[in-house]
């Protein structure tokens, strides 16, 4: 018998409008495998992630999580369900409310101020992790760069030791060295603490060096999906042209 | 024939799509604010967000309410006492002062202020979440927007606009006894004595009742469109604008109907 898929969308479909944003997504994602998700702005990968994290509820289809369907889930089962998640948002969304201690272990707290001196023992030991001091334990999100902001949002995602973590297009707004730092505590994260990750983005050196295996998401459906190594002959026209980021090609 | 009723068919056919839409947002509104009381009987609870929304709310509120109240009652017993010159009736001021205020001024007023204040800071604040996905991450970090945010904000400002309008109800009726006394010339304590005289605790009742009422709308505006904003700082801003708009109105018309049936 085969391993059940950590992660498993069957047909998944959501449209807005008449805008079917989803068009029946197939994709199965192994136990500690790091996937990536490519295509173009707008081609709906932000929409498949927040579907498998149960932010937007799909039209049609199955999103199964260890063989379990979230969607057949209660809103209560669900919520234990979200334990296995971790996310790392665009725009990091760090709650600017909170010093970056309270971000880091929001997810172990709930939002409330409880076993102080455990917590930040906690946010320091995660943000070691990411490569940060305890030196901005007590500063907000604001007197942040944005790439130190990025770390923190992933020590906030990593604090809860989920088991699978996305990452919705990690390396976005960066500078090329600060991105491959990220890159760098990705493929570490993977390795070292064994997540399954799902990452969404549209930079190529960001997806070469991270993905176990790359996904291309085509008006709404999976088109190819194969290793790393193939990305670049993967003998698939839309591939080709993305990878190569060309104006003429079957995408327009 | 068809040709003719064309138009006369569009007009009311944008009516009717207008009714729709109102029933259609109303429903939403109801459905927002059953989802925030059904989550907010069961824990997690967050007494500390709860005392930091009434601060927010109530205590540094409490210089704008304090001066639109005494600005109010001096007005008001001014405008009382010069009406009521032109037909022997100046003796109406501490009156018409003490039940206009407790009556009318007072929770209306401090409504209105506070939704000025409250409701967009709200608004503005949930919405900034929402467009910079913090209130996703929320969720994902197992923690309930509605229980974490909107809870707090709807039960502070329950307990919190009652009680400044008691505040409020004392300083608009100190504003007219500074006018009444240090200007037209009223007997101190003739003018407190018959202050007491139409001060009745159902008029009291009413008023905290009322702005009960003005309180949970404050909030409830303030955070359905926040929680709903979308498109970036124009949607916030457009957010922003409708809670305090929406906030006003339902203000101005819960305070009609209340009346009207209390005095019915």
């Amino acid at each position: 018998m085969a391993d059940t898929p950590k992660i498993l969308l069957e047909g998944v479909r959501k449209a807005f409008g008449g805008n079917a944003v989803l068009d029946g997504v197939d994709l199965a994602i192994e136990r500690g495998e790091s996937m990536v998700i490519i295509g173009q702005s707008g081609s709906g990968k932000s929409v498949m992630l927040k579907c498998i994290l149960g932010l937007i509820r799909p039209d049609r289809g199955a999103i199964r999580v260890d063989g379990e369907d979230l969607m057949a889930m209660s809103a209560r089962e669900l919520e234990t369900a979200r334990a296995k998640f971790g996310m790392l948002f665009q725009g990091s969304a760090l709650f600017d409310s909170l010093p970056i201690w309270r971000n880091v272990t929001f997810a172990l707290t709930q939002g409330r101020l409880r076993d102080s001196a455990k917590m930040r023992k906690i946010a320091a030991e995660n943000l070691e992790r990411v490569g940060l001091g305890s030196e901005v334990l007590d500063l907000r999100p604001s007197e942040l760069s944005g790439g130190m902001q990025k770390r923190v949002a992933l020590a906030r995602a990593i604090a809860p030791r989920p088991e699978i973590i996305f990452f919705d297009e990690p390396t976005t707004g960066l500078d090329p060295i600060r991105a491959d730092v990220i890159n760098d505590l990705i493929v570490e994260l993977v390795e070292e603490l064994g997540v399954t990750a799902l990452t969404i983005t549209h930079d190529m050196a960001s997806a070469r060096k991270i993905a176990h295996r790359v996904a291309m998401l085509y008006q709404g459906r999976i088109v190819w999906s194969g290793p790393r190594d193939r990305l670049y002959d993967s003998g698939n026209p839309y591939v080709d042209q993305f990878v190569q980021g060309r104006a003429e090609g079957p995408i327009r | 024939m068809s040709a003719t009723l064309q138009p006369v068919i569009g007009f009311f056919g944008s009516i009717g799509r207008l009714f729709i839409a109102a029933l259609a947002a109303i429903g939403r509104v109801t459905v927002f604010a059953a989802t925030t009381i059904s989550r907010a009987v069961r824990p997690p609870y967050y007494p500390s967000r709860l005392f930091e929304q009434l601060m927010q709310i109530g205590w540094f509120s409490l210089p704008v309410v304090g001066m639109t109240a005494i600005f109010s009652g001096a007005a008001l017993a001014q405008q009382t006492f010069t009406a009521g010159s032109r037909f022997n009736a100046t003796s109406t001021v501490p009156a018409i002062v003490v039940l206009g205020i407790v009556r009318e001024l007072g929770p209306v007023l401090v409504g209105l202020m506070v939704a000025g204040r409250v409701s967009s800071a709200m608004a503005a604040e949930l919405g900034t979440m929402r467009v910079t996905e913090q209130l996703d991450a929320l969720t994902t970090l197992r923690t309930d927007p509605y229980r974490y945010l909107i809870a707090p904000r709807l039960f502070a400002a329950l307990i919190a606009i009652p009680l400044m309008v008691l505040v409020a109800n004392a300083i608009g009726i100190f504003g007219g006894y500074f006018v009444a006394v240090y200007k037209l010339g009223f007997n101190a304590v003739g003018y407190l004595d018959t202050t007491r005289q139409y001060l009745t605790a159902t008029d009291l009742q009413m008023a905290l009742v009322k702005s009960a009422f003005f309180g949970f709308f404050i909030a409830l505006m303030g955070c359905y469109h926040g929680f709903r904003a979308q498109g970036g700082a124009a949607g916030v801003g457009r957010a922003t604008t409708d809670a305090v708009v929406s906030a006003f109105i339902l203000i101005l018309l819960s305070n009609m109907i209340i009346t009207l049936m209390a005095f019915g």
